[in-house]
């Protein structure tokens, strides 16, 4: 028994250790150990295989010269702008509307969280029928007797990214609004009385109190939503396939048609490669506020 | 939140726009939900030559029957039942599994810090943002040296290891949040790290595990991206499924059964929505936004 005390002693001492090893393994190998593996394959001439032949630079120059991507890379920066944007001001907007004991406001709450429940597979498939001209909303429309009105945005390679956006916002808003309504029910409430008996009036609370101390919750929603925007790859599948042509493409489509359905791992992993530097210059400053504000 | 006691008929009129604009927009939300449910009880004919805003005149069970056991997706006809069964053989293991770790993993790094312990968390975070993208590939290749490709096993071993820096997220920041004393108070009563958390930790847990369960489960179940690189034909889940049930270009496009379809593989995760809502936004108030 008496010999037995310092192991015991050193294996509960090593407990915690013990117990984030496997996690710390799996992030080591899963995450790190796979972004080096996807650099090196971007490096060779891989296509349906990994061949290890490098190359140096050329799958990036193929990439930057190649008109699918570019029309990806810009359409993720409409996209992932007008989606962040349109969801953040709903967001906000509508729970400050909900916090003003609305009556059924758990009824409605409900109501504008749902889509967050769905896929976007299933949100792509709803909004295909929804804009698709011949069978939905155009077509409503025009039954009204409003026969000139036109709205062909699905089949319409200029506009067919915002397409996008009107159902990604659908889907995330509802999530966003509960982010910041959880936000609003964690501000000081002693505080805002205060401000009242001094006479300050409501427009004056939210500017000066409450929308400040959301900042962080602005700053999490910034940070999922820019997450959502990078990886609808599912929402363009479903929604557009891509189309018209490759009008519609992210870069999230692209990596996946080259690299599991065109042979060509290389460019794919290039393209991936490229994808987590966009979000990188994203990530750095969060994570970077995120570690800072922990340790004090 | 803020009380206003006088209420004069400027402010009145503000309420009624208040009220009406909350209810158009609960009907913009609700739109598409409504459209697909009336005409998966339509026929192919009425969608075609209706509206789809019309109720439908000779509702019907059909679409919804022909959906879950007949349609064809892809190379086979027997609707999406099968991989709706496939979906939660994938996604039950995975929550549960990737939710127990979370907890251990935030409950060490809030707790029990060490050396190198917040350093972990900064690698584990930036986990939460990669664009999956960028592991595709290896993750391919290593699932099939393991012999696990194309299995739901393996599956369930993405969705784990992927999910885990959102589950250690959530926890972490959540416990970090509780009073210390509790703790420190234990540890010099002598308990040792698994009765802190069976005795202490874990009775406080419950806003945070309806949280992650609720996030785990509709991540996990509308997961795409992994359902269509990883899973061979026998072990598809239902959203790849229903993606391939709607571009399954076999004779004329059944509208309906495509909604009915939707409809269905949408289903589980809008019960728990709406029946687990208000635990969600509860859960988020407690202390998931705060770090986060």
């Amino acid at each position: 028994m008496a010999n037995k005390r310092p192991f015991t002693d050193m294996l509960a001492d090593s407990m915690p250790k013990l117990v984030l090893a496997p996690s710390f393994l799996i992030v080591m190998v899963c995450i790190y150990g796979y972004i080096l593996w996807t650099a090196a394959l971007s490096f060779t001439k891989s296509r349906m295989l990994p061949q290890w032949k490098f190359v140096g630079f050329d799958q990036y120059t193929k990439l930057m010269n190649n008109d699918r991507w570019a029309v990806s890379t810009e359409n993720l920066i409409i996209f992932g702008g007008l989606f962040i944007l349109i969801c953040l001001a709903l967001g906000i907007i509508m729970a400050i509307m909900l916090d003003q004991k609305i009556r059924q406001e758990g009824f409605l709450r409900t109501i504008y969280l749902y889509p967050m429940a769905i896929s976007f597979i299933v949100t792509g498939t709803a909004w295909k029928w929804l804009l698709n001209p011949s069978l939905g909303i155009q077509k409503i429309v025009r039954d009204w007797g409003f026969t000139d009105f036109t709205f062909d945005w699905l089949v319409n390679s200029q506009m067919v990214v915002f397409c996008l956006v009107i159902a990604a916002v659908w889907q995330s808003s509802g999530f966003v609004m509960a982010l910041f309504l959880a936000g609003l029910r964690g501000v000081d409430q002693e505080m805002i009385k205060a401000a009242q008996l001094d006479g300050a009036t409501l427009p004056t609370i939210y500017r000066r109190i409450i929308l400040p101390s959301l900042k962080p919750v602005f700053f999490s929603a910034f940070v999922i939503l820019s997450h959502i925007a990078i990886k609808s790859f599912d929402l363009v599948t479903a929604l557009t396939g891509g189309g018209p042509g490759y009008s519609s493409d992210l870069p999230a489509n692209f990596m996946y048609a080259h690299a599991f359905t065109r042979s060509q791992m290389g460019l794919g992993a290039a393209s991936g490669m490229v994808m987590l530097g966009g979000v990188l210059a994203i990530l750095i400053p969060y994570l970077y506020s995120e570690l800072r504000g922990k340790k004090q | 939140m803020i009380n206003t006691h006088k209420s004069t008929p400027m402010q009145k009129l503000l309420r009624f726009g208040l009220y009406a604009i909350l209810i158009f927009m609960a009907f913009i939300y609700l739109m598409p939900l409504i459209v697909m449910v009336m005409n998966s009880l339509k026929d192919v004919e009425e969608i075609r030559s209706g509206n789809l805003l019309a109720l439908p005149q000779d509702p019907s069970l059909a679409a919804w029957s022909k959906a879950w056991s007949s349609a064809c997706t892809g190379s086979t006809c027997d609707g999406i039942a099968p991989f709706f069964l496939n979906s939660f053989k994938i996604v039950l293991p995975a929550v549960a599994i990737s939710t127990l770790l979370g907890a251990m993993n935030g409950y060490v790094l809030a707790m029990w810090r060490f050396k190198g312990s917040e350093l972990f968390f900064g690698l584990l975070l930036f986990g939460c943002f990669i664009p999956f993208q960028v592991v595709l590939i290896p993750m391919a290749m290593t699932l099939g040296w393991l012999g696990l490709a194309s299995s739901a096993s393996g599956l369930v071993l993405v969705h784990v290891i992927y999910g885990m820096a959102f589950t250690t997220l959530f926890f972490r920041n959540y416990y970090v949040g509780l009073p210390r004393e509790l703790i420190s108070a234990a540890k010099i009563d002598g308990a040792g790290f698994f009765l802190i958390f069976w005795r202490i930790v874990l009775p406080l847990s419950p806003p945070i595990i309806v949280v992650t369960v609720i996030w785990q489960f509709t991540q996990i179940w509308n997961d795409f991206l992994f359902g269509v690189v990883f899973s061979g034909v026998d072990n598809l889940p239902v959203t790849v499924a229903l993606n391939n049930l709607v571009n399954t270009s076999f004779g004329g496009k059944e509208y309906n059964v495509d909604m009915a379809a939707a409809l269905l593989a949408a289903l589980p995760t809008i019960l728990v929505y709406v029946f687990a809502g208000k635990y969600f936004v509860r859960g988020l108030s407690a202390g998931a936004v705060k770090g986060a």
